[in-house]
């Protein structure tokens, strides 16, 4: 280029200049404020109003939080103590905190074990959650309902290794024989497993006493550790129940397509609530009489078949927008419909489902709250029930909705705050 | 006009035999008794107006549209509705798509390296070793660790030639490779055709490039309302076209 100007033109630079900083006033905090608070005078107006309404709501707010009572047995000698002062009653808190977290009627001597559970499912989460974890570590994932199922619920540690164990070898004869056939396949291995699970169920009475924790039944989980079972279990399977929904509902099987049909157009009708009743009272009137089917498992099913609903239908979303040419591109290289489905159309439709299924994740962990109205004692039925009906702590209100507000806000808020991360992760155009 | 499509075979092997093949979109009647023999090592060019049917002649024959009346035979396999045997053609024949339909989500190795891992159960350090050698041969290997949103179209069209390769086809379909490309990027994925077709491919390709056709195909169908109206070497074809409608369509693509 030069060479062409050299002919042409007397002087070229052949140097930048030095770069000179902008103005201060074009740069830094003065610029920011200028741009953003002071830009004109309706918005210093607002801007100065905005600053106002959040002095009042903190001058009200921050005394109350700081100048709270911890330490007090009864909301009375809270009132003695503050005598007239603004300041919380936050003494429930830690009175309660016990039946905040497990509920009224967990042994107490066991609160080790729900704790180490929620410890552990950090660990069991991490591996799926972040895909730079080395793989291994999903072997904890695999491992860790059985534990926690043995540590929340206590008894002999042989009943998870045994539905672990006929688990394991349902899915050996599955994988053997899922080369004749799917059907075989299935088939073969829910039989072996329920085989595996009965000749197991007839053997662990004898040996009761193996590596037993205390038990403790359905009835007696409360607390904001009933909501954390209820929805993690949910959560986590909903979604593949979900999936198999929304691909069952794209099938070009006319059986299939409308059992999913069926389904989520029944559940997605149908409130929350009333299911949650039809499993508390109605569901007993259909079980053979003398069966006990545990609570918590009927209301996890409930849940379940709910959230999945919605997960189908945010998942059907995601399928509806890929281009025909995806699955094209994945028949023209010979993949059968598994492999496609699994490698090319899922992850695709997935990423792009991730909003609407955290949307529904969060909204169904705090629809977890609902099972407080069939009487079980949750974070909000603990607060509703034991705690504010009793004599010590009656008026208590916004010390312990707070609480329970802070508690949820925090899970949805991780919940939100992960599923952001993941899209920024999964974005694979300029960058 | 059987007599004429002998007369430029290339080899005695068939390759694909499609014979009296019909397909409805519903009640439309898309292709009409199509009668077809390509043999090994054939190039052939597929040229018509919009709507004549010439893609979904060629989406036929790995299976990408299903065909109501008549016979397809590909490399001996003949295409029934039965899952594993469209699975088996479809991985010994490879397809170019106008849209490219390269996988956004896997980068552009694990596009190439996909299909062999997983349909030919090649292991994983051999496949990448062959997605590397046909990386090379379209000439963008040092784009392997990228995503497909990342790279140019005619890049992106190379790689789907590429990854279409990297399952060692014995045919090879395009479906108007050209035709989403800026006019600077088509010569680019001509050139990778040309250099396949040299190495004796065979190939079936759907384009309204005629420079590519006369200087590669040794045959050119004219497909117009679903019928095969006129095949011929292009030569002939271009020069001394028989039907009017052909003459009709040449007047019109080579006319300005």
């Amino acid at each position: 280029m030069s060479d062409t100007h050299a002919q042409t033109v007397t002087y070229v630079r052949d140097t930048m200049l030095p770069q000179a900083a902008p103005p201060s006033t074009a740069q830094g905090p003065v610029k920011w404020l200028r741009e953003s608070l002071f830009s004109s005078i309706p918005y210093t107006i607002l801007t100065i109003a905005a600053l106002y309404v959040i002095y009042v709501l903190l001058s009200g707010f921050l005394p109350w939080l700081l100048g709270g009572v911890w330490t007090t047995s009864n909301i009375r000698e809270c009132r003695e103590v503050l005598d007239g002062a603004a300041g919380g009653c936050f003494s429930v808190l830690a009175e309660r905190w016990n039946q905040l977290l497990f509920g009224i009627s967990y042994p107490q001597d066991g609160y080790w074990r729900p704790t180490l559970a929620f410890v552990l499912l950090f660990v069991a989460v991490a591996p799926v959650l972040f895909s730079n974890l080395p793989r291994q570590l999903l072997i904890v994932t695999a491992l860790y309902p059985f534990i926690a199922f043995w540590l929340i619920w206590g008894g002999s540690l042989l009943v998870p290794v045994s539905a672990l164990l006929s688990i394991v070898i349902g899915y050996v004869v599955y994988g053997k024989l899922v080369k004749t056939s799917f059907a075989a396949g299935l088939a073969g291995g829910v039989i072996a497993a329920a085989v595996v699970w009965f000749v197991l169920s007839m053997m662990t009475p004898s040996l009761s006493g193996v590596l037993a924790l205390e038990e403790v039944a359905s009835r007696n989980m409360g607390g904001f550790m009933l909501n954390m079972i209820l929805g993690v279990v949910c959560v986590s399977l909903s979604l593949p129940l979900g999936i198999l929904l929304a691909l069952g509902r794209q099938s070009s099987l006319p059986i299939i397509k409308m059992i999913c049909v069926v389904f989520i157009e029944f559940i997605r009708g149908v409130p929350l609530i009333t299911l949650l009743f039809v499993a508390n009272v109605v569901l007993a009137y259909f079980l053979p009489p003398g069966t006990s089917f545990d609570l918590i498992l009927r209301v996890i099913i409930m849940i379940t078949m709910f959230a999945s609903a919605y997960i189908a239908e945010v998942i059907r979303g995601g399928l509806a927008a890929l281009p025909r040419g995806q699955y094209e591109g994945a028949e023209s290289l010979g993949l059968d419909y598994a492999q496609s489905m699994r490698l090319i159309i899922l992850p695709q439709a997935l990423k792009i489902s991730i909003p609407g299924i955290v949307n529904v994740a969060v909204g169904l962990f705090k629809d977890t709250t609902l099972v407080s109205i069939i009487s079980m004692f949750d974070l909000v039925g603990m607060i509703r029930g034991p705690i504010l009906a009793s004599t010590d702590w009656n008026g208590v209100y916004w010390e312990l909705w707070g609480f329970a507000a802070l508690l949820f806000f925090i899970v949805c808020y991780g919940i939100s705050q992960y599923s952001q991360w993941l899209e920024r992760q999964l974005q694979t155009d300029h960058h | 006009m059987a007599e004429q499509a002998k007369a430029l075979q290339v080899s005695d092997e068939v390759a694909i035999s499609i014979q009296g093949m019909n397909k409805w979109y519903g009640t439309f009647h898309v292709l009409r008794d199509i009668d077809l023999t390509v043999y090994r090592g054939e190039r052939i060019v597929i040229a018509g107006p919009s709507g004549s049917g010439k893609s979904t002649l060629i989406r036929c024959i790995n299976a990408l549209e299903e065909h109501q009346k008549g016979l397809i035979e590909v490399d001996g396999t003949v295409l029934s509705s039965d899952v594993k045997n469209i699975d088996k053609i479809r991985s010994e024949v490879g397809m170019c798509f106008q849209h490219f339909n390269l996988f956004p989500h896997l980068t552009i190795l694990e596009n190439c390296t996909l299909a062999p891992i997983w349909v030919r159960k090649t292991p994983k350090k051999e496949a990448e070793e062959i997605a590397m050698h046909f990386l090379e041969k379209v000439k963008i290997p040092d784009q392997a660790d990228k995503y497909p949103g990342q790279l140019s179209g005619g890049q992106q069209q190379r790689v789907a030639i590429a990854r279409s390769l990297c399952m060692r086809p014995r045919i090879m379909l395009f479906d108007e490779p050209t035709s989403a490309l800026d006019p600077e990027m088509i010569k680019e994925v001509l050139d990778t055709m040309v250099e396949l077709a040299e190495e004796g491919m065979t190939m079936l390709c759907v384009t309204h490039e005629m420079g590519f056709a006369r200087q590669v195909a040794n045959r050119v169908i004219f497909m117009d309302e679903g019928q095969i109206v006129e095949q011929n070497e292009p030569e002939e074809f271009f020069n001394n076209p028989q039907s009017p409608r052909t003459q009709l369509f040449l007047s019109q693509i080579l006319g300005h």
